[in-house]
């Protein structure tokens, strides 16, 4: 299940940010490492909020700045 | 002044998405007007439209539009279809200038004007379908920079690192001639060497066929026989047909094109503009609002009507639009004249706010291979003393090719270019 959330989220980030797919390790940064704007981080946050069917606040979304932000954010939300 | 040539040529319409396979179509009499297939037109009165040839549009070109040719995939989700259509006659028209080799102190000299009429009407649908059925939530960030009509000039200068002038301009269906002249202006008062300029349209969808169709002015008599249904001054014409794709035209300072050996199409030696201050739709019945915005052009030129070859004519196939132009004409000519006129929308329909930059290209076209394209399906042409080049083209030459543009709010531009 956690690895399903996990390839989920990073298969929204490669197609959202238009990167390849194995390039997006957890460690990733959207803006440092994917020159992702800050357009990009919203648009990217609304994807996930209707993939996992969701609400994500904007207070929480401006915190996703990584991979690993958005794969441990989705568990926390999905897993409650 | 500053003299001003035409150095580079880029266009994505109906019957091609490059300018020399278009203009061969063209020369041939081939129509790029078609039922409308990609979005569901049951309950529109007019179900007919010039598309851009692509994988979902049924046309026969040998160079079908792919947008991933132009723009990465990321890209894409940020511009409405206007604005790739933009990108694509820039890069042809950059491309074929040269000036894609430009230094980057060049660069600062080299501006974009390219307008629209509408610019992003599927988009502004579609987001507002979504915040009426999601909320407003769910309204993409990437909504207003995608429809926003200098977002097509804005995004050619990212495209190219083109620092000069960058506006817009937005005169319905006269913008792509008044942004060739206005960028003329910006190079002979010596604000740019170099200008990129036309128009764009992308507003071939359901909210804008129900649209123009609501306000009278498209064709609904010949949904059966597409091709047939764009006839100017045709007695049996019933309205227009809207059409979509950009005409882009690189200019640029007379020796700075030539210090750099560029090839040259032609000169902008002459531009008008007038306001019928009449109607939100209809031009003057006399044509005199087109009639004045002719005249201002020859006399910028220093130019006399005798002296005119070919007239790219507004020509949309509307019965009064049609009527008061002819009039206009027959008025500045004074009576005699050997000039041709011809209206391409016959076989392209009307690109609104990219017409006049892709007729433009076509009288410059006129200009290089001495030959004039056709009005197609003119059988029973109004009674005139102008040669309308009925079905097939002409071929004479051409020194001086005028090519005037009407829209709505009673705007008019006319732009005259001379051989070279």
């Amino acid at each position: 299940m956690s690895d399903n959330i996990a390839d989920k989220v990073k298969g929204i980030i490669s197609e959202k940010l238009g990167v390849d797919i194995e390039k997006v390790k957890d460690e990733a940064r959207f803006i440092d490492d994917f020159g992702a704007d800050s357009l990009d981080t919203v648009d990217l946050v609304m994807a996930l909020e209707e993939q996992f069917e969701i609400e994500i606040s904007d207070k929480e979304g401006q915190e996703i700045q990584s991979v690993e932000d958005a794969i441990s954010f989705i568990r926390s939300k999905c897993e409650k | 002044m500053k003299r001003v040539v035409v150095t580079g040529l880029g266009m994505v319409c109906p019957l091609a998405t490059n300018v020399e396979e278009s203009w061969r179509r063209l020369i041939n009499g081939e129509s790029g007007i078609k039922k409308i297939t990609s979005f569901d037109v049951s309950d529109l009165a007019c179900r007919i439209a010039g598309q851009v040839p692509s994988e979902r549009v049924e046309q026969k070109s040998d160079s079908p539009f792919n947008p991933l040719n132009y723009v990465g995939a990321k890209e894409l989700n940020r511009m409405d279809t206007f604005i790739v259509y933009a990108l694509a006659a820039a890069a042809e028209a950059i491309k074929d200038s040269g000036i894609n080799e430009a230094t980057d102190e060049e660069k600062e000299r080299t501006g974009v004007i390219v307008g629209s009429g509408i610019g992003g009407l599927p988009a502004i649908y579609d987001t507002a379908v979504t915040l009426k059925e999601s909320g407003a939530r769910r309204v993409s960030p990437f909504f207003i920079p995608s429809s926003l009509i200098n977002l097509a000039s804005g995004n050619i200068s990212m495209a190219f690192g083109l620092k000069g002038p960058n506006h817009s301009v937005v005169t319905a269906c006269a913008t792509g001639t008044h942004a060739i002249g206005d960028a003329a202006r910006i190079i002979q008062v010596g604000s740019a060497d170099v200008m990129v300029a036309g128009g764009t349209e992308a507003a071939v969808c359901r909210i804008g066929i129900a649209g123009f169709s609501a306000a009278r002015a498209l064709s609904t008599s010949r949904n059966d026989t597409p091709e047939e249904a764009s006839r100017p001054w045709d007695k049996s014409r019933d309205g227009f047909v809207m059409a979509e794709g950009s005409g882009i035209l690189v200019l640029e300072e007379l020796e700075h094109a030539q210090k750099r050996g560029a090839k040259i199409y032609g000169e902008v030696v002459g531009c008008g503009m007038s306001s019928d201050a009449y109607h939100i739709t209809s031009p003057l019945p006399d044509g005199n609002g087109a009639y004045r915005s002719m005249r201002e052009a020859l006399r910028s030129a220093s130019v006399s009507s005798d002296q005119i070859d070919y007239i790219n004519a507004h020509g949309t196939s509307t019965i009064p639009g049609d009527f008061g132009e002819l009039r206009a004409v027959e008025r500045i000519m004074d009576g005699k004249t050997t000039a041709s006129m011809s209206s391409t929308k016959s076989a392209i329909g009307h690109l609104l706010g990219a017409a006049g930059a892709v007729e433009a290209i076509f009288a410059l076209l006129s200009i290089r291979d001495k030959v004039v394209p056709p009005t197609l399906n003119l059988h029973d042409p109004e009674d005139t003393f102008i040669d309308l080049v009925p079905l097939k083209a002409k071929e004479r030459s051409v020194k001086y090719a005028l090519s005037n543009s009407f829209g709505f709010g009673g705007t008019n531009a006319s732009i005259l270019f001379k051989a070279f």
